[in-house]
């Protein structure tokens, strides 16, 4: 160390290679966290309503230590925000389809409840709703079903 | 059929700090006719049958676009606003329902997009001076040899000949450069990132070179 002390090229030598192993230990974290956000993108849906860009603008550069740090930094918080908002999500669904399971089981305690398909993470515009058999007659004599609608509405013209 | 493919030159600091990174080009006959033949039109089809949505949506995971978004962070692209070029075709094929012919040239860049996941670009080989290369362009370098040409910001990487930078990287080239009516010639190249086989790359030139002998 005295030695490099006393060259000052070689100082400036030593800390340009520390930069560039920086820099290449930063673009793999990069990578990584790339990866990470690539297998989230593959479960999330567009009703997540989540935002992927990071923000950055600019032409294409070669991109200092500083930089790397920041757009790491910016992707490991994406990766943080999405996961929350997956597991979010999760959460909801399960209550969702605990709340059909309780439906399904006993409907007359659960009168007029509403699940739909998109609720429980299932493709499609169906919905399961208790209703009472027969109308005013069921709802009086406390007969009550789940009723599965039907599919998507047929598209309208403009 | 035509020259093989020529690997183009990389500076010496894109090479060290951005591995795997390269440029191949092909040169190829420009094609005769501006639309494309019905073999072309119907692979175009069948490609747009093979993209659907759950594919657009597991596409970044796939090796080859993988690469490619990965290279964008690198050099400081977010691709989730700059897309990679066959997320950007994919999203086209589902705005639109399909992929739209848009003439030979356009439809073959596309047709080896699709096939391999590597992206192309074509210049008019008779306005180039020299072999493509990769490198940093300099303080208030224009982008293209005409008078008016916009000045680049120094440090961007650009595709360029002995003459000056023809092209941001992954962009369109500078007018002048551009393919035309009047070009005879074409270098179609590609853009090679670490983490995509040269083999890819190779393929995507050869399958676009074949889908313009179709024409």
């Amino acid at each position: 160390m005295p030695a490099i002390a006393q060259r000052p090229d070689l100082a400036l030598a030593a800390a340009e290679v520390d930069e560039a192993a920086a820099r290449r230990t930063l673009r793999a974290q990069v990578a990584r966290l790339e990866a990470q956000l690539a297998r989230l993108a593959a479960q999330a849906s567009p009703r997540d309503g989540i935002d992927w860009a990071t923000g950055r603008r600019g032409g294409p550069r070669l991109l200092g230590v500083g930089e790397l740090e920041r757009l790491r930094d910016d992707l490991a918080e994406r990766v943080h925000e999405v996961r929350g908002v997956l597991a979010a999500r999760a959460e909801r669904e399960a209550h969702q389809r605990d709340l059909l399971e309780r439906m399904l089981r006993d409907p007359a305690r659960h009168r007029f409840a509403r699940v739909a398909q998109a609720d429980i993470g299932e493709p499609g515009c169906g919905v399961w709703q208790v209703r009472p058999r027969l109308g005013l007659i069921g709802m009086l004599m406390g007969w009550w079903q789940v009723k599965v609608s039907s599919g998507c509405p047929l598209a309208e013209g403009r | 059929m035509s020259e093989p493919v020529r690997e183009g030159r990389v500076d010496q600091r894109l090479r060290e700090e951005l591995a795997g990174i390269g440029i191949a080009s092909l040169l190829l006959p420009a094609p005769r006719t501006g639309r494309s033949p019905r073999g072309v039109r119907e692979h175009l089809d069948a490609l747009a049958i093979r993209f659907r949505g759950a594919e657009a949506q597991v596409l970044r995971q796939r090796p080859v676009p993988h690469a490619y978004r990965v290279f964008f962070r690198h050099v400081g692209l977010d691709p989730d606003v700059t897309r990679v070029p066959i997320e950007a075709a994919a999203v086209e094929r589902l705005v639109h329902g399909g992929l739209r012919s848009r003439g030979l040239l356009a439809d073959a860049l596309t047709i080896a997009l699709l096939e391999t996941g590597v992206p192309l670009w074509a210049l008019d080989a008779d306005t180039l001076d020299g072999p493509l290369a990769l490198r940093l362009a300099g303080d208030g370098e224009a982008l293209g040899r005409r008078r008016d040409a916009a000045a680049l910001p120094g440090g961007r990487i650009v595709v360029a000949d002995d003459g000056g930078p023809l092209a941001p990287l992954f962009g369109d080239p500078a007018p002048g450069h551009a393919v035309t009516r009047r070009t005879r010639r074409l270098c179609v190249f590609a853009v090679r990132v670490g983490g995509v086989p040269e083999m890819h790359v190779q393929e995507a030139l050869w399958a676009c070179a074949e889908t313009l002998g179709a024409g």
